[in-house]
């Protein structure tokens, strides 16, 4: 039991990050590749670093992976916010097929 | 033509997680590792590939946080623990490097 | 002394010393109200959030999951745009990090003044302010609002 869940936890984990990084190839511009692979990346790592916690049980290795857990989710969507905002400001368009933007508008209105 | 693309991609994909799965003779952490370098594989295509200088900031985000998952794996199972340490620098250098290269494609100076 | 799990007297009680020292020297500068910080009401909101989030999250990656697996690629991108109620940095900074990691939303800028969020959505639904706002943010708004204000 204790070798299992841990193995569960890391596979879950590893198939996660897969399908993150096959979102990143197959969508088609910017934003949406970085929704998939955000996403899927980060709460697969985060998996990952839950088993390895369970594996080393309550010690210094396994308090430092909870800690890189929290650091993890607290800053991976800032990371992904900060990219977002700086291709938009860079003047990347969406894809073609795009129903509406309602950023660009405001902004164009606003100057 | 684009279903047979997918097709093509879902069988290269499949075959080669069926081969490491039951074929390949390895211990089991070295399988984990492998699937591991697959998605390295991955968004090191896109990093080569990627039309616009965005595509390749994202690409390189997400191979650091794919860095932390490996660093903990190997962590488990060469039961040294030094490798969290690792896994957690590395997370924090990842961080603010996407955060430069951002306001980089922002166009501002580095300063502000 | 968590990183190097020691449980020494002289390590805990010079970490006490120094952070009580700390605390009351440096606390006036960050918190500007203090009284927030001992209602255990507030706490006991936070690990309810903490449960929703973690449900959120996981149906985020089965979602996503499904649509890039799928053959047809059913995607439907758009920007759209959604007014909250929150003021507070810390409440929206934690509501941006939660549109992030919920199913299908992903936030592009913040407006704080006007109470404004730009909103990157993959299977764009409806372009209107209000319906937006119903669909993707009033679930977490009630749960950060009690927890942040």
């Amino acid at each position: 039991m204790s070798e299992a869940l841990p193995l569960f936890f890391i596979i879950l984990g590893i198939t996660f990050d897969l399908f993150g990084c096959i979102g990143l190839l197959r969508l088609p511009d910017v934003y949406n590749r970085l929704q998939a692979s955000t996403k899927c990346v980060t709460l697969g790592t985060c998996s990952i670093l839950f088993g390895v916690c369970i594996k080393f049980g309550l010690s210094a290795a396994g308090i430092k992976s909870i800690l890189c857990i929290v650091f993890l989710l607290l800053t991976s969507p800032v990371a992904a916010h900060a990219l977002a905002r700086g291709a938009h400001l860079h003047g990347i368009k969406l894809w073609e097929k795009s129903v509406c933007n309602k950023y660009e508008e405001d902004r164009n209105a606003l100057s | 033509m684009k279903f047979m693309r997918w097709l093509l991609g879902f069988i290269f994909l499949a075959g080669l997680i069926v081969y490491i799965f039951s074929f390949l003779e390895a211990s089991a952490p070295t399988k984990l590792m492998l699937y591991l370098l697959i998605c390295f594989l991955l968004s090191m295509f896109r990093i080569f590939r990627g039309p616009t200088a965005a595509d390749r900031s994202v690409a390189t985000d997400i191979l650091g946080i794919l860095v932390v998952g490996f660093c903990a794996i190997l962590a488990v199972y060469t039961k040294k623990d030094w490798y969290i340490d690792i896994a957690i620098a590395w997370a924090l250098q990842s961080f603010i490097g996407t955060l430069a290269l951002a306001k980089f494609l922002e166009g501002r100076n580095f300063d502000e | 002394m968590l990183l190097s799990f020691s449980f020494e007297w002289q390590h805990l009680s010079v970490g006490l010393l120094v952070a009580l020292v700390v605390a009351l020297s440096m606390g006036d500068m960050f918190t500007d109200k203090a009284h927030k910080w001992f209602e255990l009401k507030r706490y006991a909101w936070f690990i309810v959030y903490m449960f929703v989030f973690a449900w959120e999250c996981l149906k985020a990656n089965f979602d996503v999951a499904c649509r890039v697996l799928n053959p047809r690629l059913p995607i439907n991108p758009g920007i759209v745009k959604v007014k909250t109620i929150l003021k507070t940095e810390t409440a929206l900074t934690f509501l941006a990090n939660f549109i992030t990691l919920t199913p299908g939303t992903f936030s592009v800028d913040v407006d704080q003044e006007k109470g404004y969020l730009y909103i990157h959505w993959i299977d764009v639904k409806t372009q209107d302010i209000e319906e937006a706002s119903r669909i993707i943010v009033s679930k977490f708004e009630r749960i950060l609002k009690e927890v942040f204000e």
